[in-house]
């Protein structure tokens, strides 16, 4: 039973990474073991530090998903100036981009 | 001339139909012209299966000559059917987006955008 | 073991019996609900071991021929008709049997998964009506070889899927996604019945092998060709004419979103196979193959940046799927621009076009399993918006373990089976022209990016108060998207068993064109 595939160039074998994998987990687990075994649950230990202050609502730190990505669509905000406002959702828009494409397909294929 | 005229009015209806498609701002005017472009391509079918001095592909009691190709009849039929169920599909849409929304006008069917 | 009746006529079941199933569901769904539940997951299940059976069948002893309507299923040539196939024909080859795998896996999953997530809608009678018929039509569009039977199969198709996707008529806003994907569709179905108008009219011929004999490349074949590229690329969701699916993907209900992925997928199949069967060599390959190139290069760009500023989850999910459908064009359409030149074929030509087959069905397990958490969290939570959501991962356990799966094996990550596939399309790719496989890597990257901002802004965080009250989903939705889970690791643990078991048969089919005509026409 062959485990490795081969494309043309190079070979990939999953399950020998699978157990480089498990190896280094072992390595973490073991070294995770030396650390400090006991801990009092519910005390200030368990609590979020933010250097004395009180910790604020869950709701006010929660990270909305429009904005984890602020600093990519920023910075190829022309690109997106340029792309978003071409998904009009109009549906006779939708048909134009069709017969456009066909048409530069037929110049390309038929023509050239 | 009057050989390729059948072809010339293909290629009217195809272009009234993309012009309705493209052009027309009302959702009920898009969906003719959708079935506009349906009936120029099944005159196309139609046409190419004729022949010149064919009659009526029936066996019974016919006399020997041409007979026009049945195949496209057949094609043709089956098209005619699908468009009647894709226009009476888009038009039960129109109704009910008329019904959610109180406008049939593209430009304002536009709550999914980007 | 196995009846007579099913070696004989099991291609033909596979499309009779969801068919069957799908028009007698309202009268078993008048008497008892839980009865319509049982036969359509009896349906399910009968339709997807036809399908497998089929498939298996097509592997191990080669093309399976089915004539309907001769008085012998595999004769078809009759000796009164010239020497012309002139029945309907379909011809399970090994590429159409891989896509047989794929409709029967997720189709029953998707079943599986809806019976619960569904369950408790009104109409559900035309639910699973529609349901049924698109699973008979997406069976039938990769199985058959006649040119008219696959616009048919298309156009149901389309209907069915566009009464799914406005099930939920959520204020007007599916019914307008259901309308603007009917429209697009509808387009598309009259291009495809001009070229169907054009190649009868020159070649008097419908079935696909009779016609790849008779072409001759003419100007009219060549409008015929664009013609239909355009038509099957709208289809399958290709940059610039995807604009349908985002807003029908986010509408549908999810069960329906796994399985419109499957039917883009049979248009790809489609594209493949009139590009490759019916025009093989005639055509200028360079051309063509580089227009796919470029099709793809757009679709992978375009989707996975337009995805980053989603905050609708299915939305982004689906400009996902346009994106992963631009590798898949990339890896095939650099098999076929080297088609013509018989050592980059063999160099890396088939390593392309294996890796975007291999692509597809990867991409039908993980995607389609990525739509059905998403659909669980919408079950539990209510809302699509992922702004709202948060801290689900402390209640939503194996939702969350399924949708890490499915999201690393999207992004290429190892051991999963989107990296196996992702790799022969890399490899191959970049002996072709370096440029493309460096796109094709960034999007990947980018596409990680994505599924962590996603995973990050459901799962992770805080819990908030106002999902308290969220608990798992109920255990048929968990069973439908573990078998689909199952299936991403086993195929990404044993990649060489697949490639040569399911793969690699398929890409030889698709380049073999030969094969296919003497398969029907008789070695002639």
């Amino acid at each position: 039973m062959a485990l490795t595939l081969s494309t043309g160039s190079g070979f990939w074998n999953p399950v020998v990474w699978l157990i480089a994998i498990a190896f280094v987990l072992l390595v973490v687990y073991l070294l995770w073991r030396q650390g400090e075994a006991g801990y009092n649950r519910g005390s200030a230990q368990v609590k979020p530090f933010i250097s004395g202050n009180p910790e604020p609502a869950k709701k006010a730190v929660q990270m909305p998903a429009s904005n984890l990505y602020w600093g990519f669509t920023e910075a190829l905000s022309g690109y997106y100036a340029r792309v978003i406002p071409a998904h009009t959702g109009i549906v006779t828009d939708y048909l134009l981009w069709v017969l456009w494409v066909t048409a530069v397909l037929f110049l390309l294929v038929v023509i050239t | 001339m009057f050989a390729n005229l059948p072809y010339l009015a293909v290629a009217t209806l195809t272009v009234i139909g993309l012009s309705t498609v493209l052009l027309k701002r009302n959702l009920v005017k898009v969906t003719m012209g959708l079935n506009i472009l349906t009936s120029a391509v099944n005159l196309l079918i139609i046409v190419l299966g004729y022949r010149e001095g064919g009659i009526a592909p029936i066996y019974t009691l016919a006399p020997q000559t041409y007979m026009v190709l049945p195949t496209p009849q057949a094609l043709c039929l089956t098209s005619i059917v699908i468009g009647v169920a894709t226009t009476a599909l888009l038009l039960s849409f129109t109704m009910v987006i008329y019904r959610k929304y109180g406008t049939v006008n593209v430009d304002e069917i536009r709550e999914l955008r980007e | 073991m196995i009846p007579q009746f099913l070696w004989d006529h099991a291609p033909a079941m596979a499309v009779a019996v969801p068919l069957l199933a799908a028009f007698v569901c309202p009268l078993v769904g008048k008497y008892t609900a839980t009865g319509r539940k049982a036969w359509v997951l009896l349906a399910a299940a009968a339709t997807s071991a036809l399908a497998l059976f089929t498939a298996w069948r097509v592997y191990t002893l080669g093309t399976w021929v089915y004539v309907f309507g001769a008085t012998v299923p595999a004769l078809s040539v009759p000796p009164d008709s010239g020497g012309i196939p002139i029945r309907i024909i379909f011809e399970v080859d090994a590429m159409s049997a891989l896509m047989q795998v794929i409709v029967a896996i997720v189709g029953f999953s998707v079943i599986l998964y809806s019976l619960s997530a569904d369950g408790k809608r009104s109409g559900l009678e035309a639910y699973y009506t529609l349901f049924l018929l698109l699973i008979a039509s997406i069976v039938g569009m990769v199985s058959t070889g006649d040119l008219f039977n696959f616009f048919v199969f298309f156009e149901i198709s389309g209907l069915a899927s566009a009464g799914l996707i406005a099930y939920r008529v959520e204020a007007g806003r599916a019914v307008e996604a259901g309308l603007k994907y009917f429209v697009v569709s509808t387009l598309g179905g009259i291009f495809m019945l001009f070229v169907i108008a054009i190649l009868y009219g020159q070649y008097n011929a419908l079935n696909i092998a009779m016609l790849a004999e008779r072409m001759q490349f003419t100007v009219l074949d060549k409008i015929a060709l664009v013609l239909i590229i355009g038509a099957l690329a709208t289809k399958a969701g290709a940059v610039p004419m995807h604009f349908w699916t985002p807003d029908a993907y986010a509408l549908a209900p999810s069960s329906v979103t796994a399985l419109l992925v499957v039917a883009s997928q049979a248009s790809l199949y489609g594209l493949f196979r009139f590009t490759f069967t019916l025009y093989h060599l005639s055509l200028n390959a360079a051309t063509v193959g580089w227009v796919l190139i470029l099709l793809g290069v757009f679709s992978m760009f375009v989707g996975v940046t337009m995805a980053i500023p989603q905050k609708d989850v299915k939305r982004l999910m689906a400009y996902h799927a346009i994106s992963q459908t631009g590798y898949m064009l990339l890896g095939v359409g650099t098999g076929l621009a080297v088609l013509g030149n018989q050592g980059m074929l063999d160099a890396f030509g088939r390593m392309a076009i294996a890796g975007g087959i291999f692509h597809i069905i990867n991409h039908a397990l993980y995607k389609g399993l990525l739509f059905l958490t998403a659909g669980a969290i919408i079950y539990r939570v209510g809302t699509r918006d992922m702004n709202r959501m948060g801290g689900l991962g402390h209640k939503m356990k194996w939702t969350m373990i399924f949708f890490m799966i499915g999201a690393l094996a999207i992004a290429g990550i190892p051991p999963f089976n989107g990296f196996a596939s992702k790799l022969m399309i890399y490899e191959s790719v970049y002996l072709f022209n370096p440029v493309l496989a460096i796109i094709a890597m960034v999007v990947s990257i980018l596409t990680l990016a994505s599924f962590v901002k996603v995973f990050h802004s459901i799962f992770m965080g805080p819990q908030l108060p106002e999902y308290e009250h969220v608990k798992e989903v109920p255990a048929p939705m968990l069973l439908g998207m573990g078998i689909l889970a199952l299936l991403v690791i086993l195929f990404g643990l044993f990649p060489q068993q697949v490639v040569d078991l399911l793969i690699t048969p398929a890409a030889n089919a698709l380049l073999d064109q030969s094969g296919y005509i003497a398969s029907i026409l008789g070695g002639a």
